[in-house]
């Protein structure tokens, strides 16, 4: 699965701010050694102590279950420190500052800060604030890096290539950073991407970064390898950008009946799902769905990316 | 300038002789099991494991291992080394396992591989096995079964070639400064 890479390869990063930053060979570095942090979670005792020297700060000022969880995991697997923040239970709530918060964090010696924020542009500028290694955790509609590396983990692991990939995701691309971090990673990698949802969720010009616009959701099913299905955020649908959500499963909603049809796609979702919105009940549970190996892959994913950003002594 | 210490020759005899050092002690080979640690201790322990399957007739489990998370050294640096590949396909509770390495030096490579064995399982018991023993240890560590012993300098380097990974077998010492000095 791992083909051999040029032997004087290093990693040249410091931050993980989003994968515009990240050349092919860094991506499918970060990929590679993720294999072997796999494997490190099927291990009769699956803990090693590679960051027991550092002290990782969780920063999330927006809601997060799995990415936060999943995070928390890897750090615990590797044996850091973890000091968990969220904004609701702090003095941001009465008025401190992003710049004062994360001083005030750095002053008690942390190596690295893991941040979600809603404002895009968060975690660079923490990164001109502080010294630590910082990672992003999803950054308004921006970035979210470590969901693409997942993503593109596990199409590679379940087809066995990226470069010529048909991937098409579909949903509302315009509010949406995993969409973003995906583009740009597949596109570097070589695969091919389709966007696919309601005109009210396509951005303009969208076409610039590479990739093709499609409303017709039959007619992609049926050209894809994989089909990613995005979360419609309700929180985010005052807009009403479309009629109801009965009416956007029936036009872009993966249905039981377009397994039967198109026999060859493979199934994927960031989560959570709304059944019956974006998938049928049943899609989702097919064997066909890489949901869960997802999960499983993200944390693998982010002990690599930990690990790939720990180097060094700072401050 | 590079010295042949052994060549191609001789380390076919020296491969000869760790494989009935490995099965010498014991009356079957039911809990027996080698480990290479990466990269050449791995080429080096299938070597070994290659011999004992056609003289004894006993294909021994073989696993590979990566020390690299449990390495004390790569703190201080900024860079941090690409992880291999760990894949130990038996398990380990009651085997008496044979680490193999290529040279034996500091010891910390062997103390950190201790530890990562440790988070497979619990085996009865674990010897260690290396090509080349070149003195200047810092940690109280001895091998079991070796392959030469050489003195050297520290501004030596032993280089155990391997069919895999240089296309030939020997063992080299080169002088650093001599290298860099061209």
């Amino acid at each position: 699965m791992t083909e051999p890479r040029d032997a004087s390869y290093v990693f040249p990063h410091r931050h993980l701010l989003g994968l515009k930053d990240y050349s092919k060979e860094d991506i499918l570095h970060v990929l590679d050694q993720t294999d072997n942090f796999l494997e490190i979670l099927n291990r009769p005792i699956p803990k090693i102590p590679t960051l027991r020297d550092k002290t990782i700060v969780n920063l999330f000022y927006e809601n997060s279950t799995r990415t936060r969880i999943s995070f928390e995991m890897a750090q615990k697997r590797m044996g850091a420190d973890v000091v968990n923040f969220s904004s609701s239970a702090s003095s941001v709530s009465k008025g401190e500052s992003l710049k004062d918060t994360i001083r005030n964090i750095e002053s008690m010696k942390i190596d690295m800060v893991v941040v979600r924020h809603p404002s895009p542009g968060t975690p660079h500028f923490i990164s001109r604030c502080v010294d630590a290694a910082i990672l992003n955790a999803g950054d308004g509609a921006h970035e979210h890096p470590t969901q693409a590396l997942l993503d593109m983990f596990s199409m590679r692991q379940r087809l066995g290539r990226l470069a010529g990939l048909k991937v098409v995701i579909i949903g509302d691309i315009t509010h949406s950073r995993v969409v973003r971090s995906n583009i740009i990673g597949l596109t570097r990698v070589g695969a091919e991407v389709v966007l696919c949802g309601p005109r009210t969720m396509m951005p303009l010009f969208v076409e610039e970064m590479g990739v093709r616009v499609s409303y017709n959701l039959e007619e992609c099913l049926e050209w894809c390898d994989v089909a990613m299905a995005l979360r419609i955020q309700m929180e985010r649908q005052e807009g009403a950008l479309f009629p109801s959500t009965r009416e956007y499963h029936e036009r872009f909603g993966i249905k039981k009946r377009h397994l039967r049809e198109f026999p060859n796609f493979a199934i994927m979702h960031p989560g959570p799902i709304n059944r019956g919105v974006e998938l049928e009940s049943e899609v989702a549970d097919h064997p066909r769905a890489i949901i869960l190996n997802q999960v499983t892959n993200g944390l693998a994913v982010r002990m690599a990316a930990l690990y790939l950003l720990s180097g060094g002594k700072r401050g | 300038m590079a010295q042949t210490l052994l060549t191609a020759e001789d380390l076919d005899r020296t491969y000869m002789r760790l494989a009935h050092q490995f099965v010498e002690p014991f009356d079957d080979l039911d809990t027996l099991a080698i480990i290479g640690m990466q990269t050449r201790g791995v080429d080096i322990a299938r070597r070994i494991h290659d011999i004992i399957k056609e003289r004894f007739s006993v294909d021994l489990p073989l696993g590979v291992l990566d020390t690299t998370f449990y390495r004390d050294d790569f703190r201080t640096k900024m860079r941090m080394p690409s992880v291999q590949i760990t894949d130990i396909p038996f398990d380990l509770f009651g085997k008496d396992l044979i680490l193999v390495d290529d040279v034996l030096y500091t010891g910390r490579t062997v103390r950190s591989a201790m530890d990562a064995l440790m988070s497979f399982g619990r085996p009865a018991s674990v010897r260690f096995c290396c090509m080349v023993d070149r003195g200047h240890r810092e940690l109280p560590v001895t091998a079991d079964y070796v392959g030469i012993y050489v003195p050297t300098h520290l501004n030596e380097e032993i280089r155990v070639l391997t069919k895999e990974q240089d296309g030939r077998e020997a063992v080299l010492v080169v002088t650093k400064e001599e290298e860099s000095g061209t």
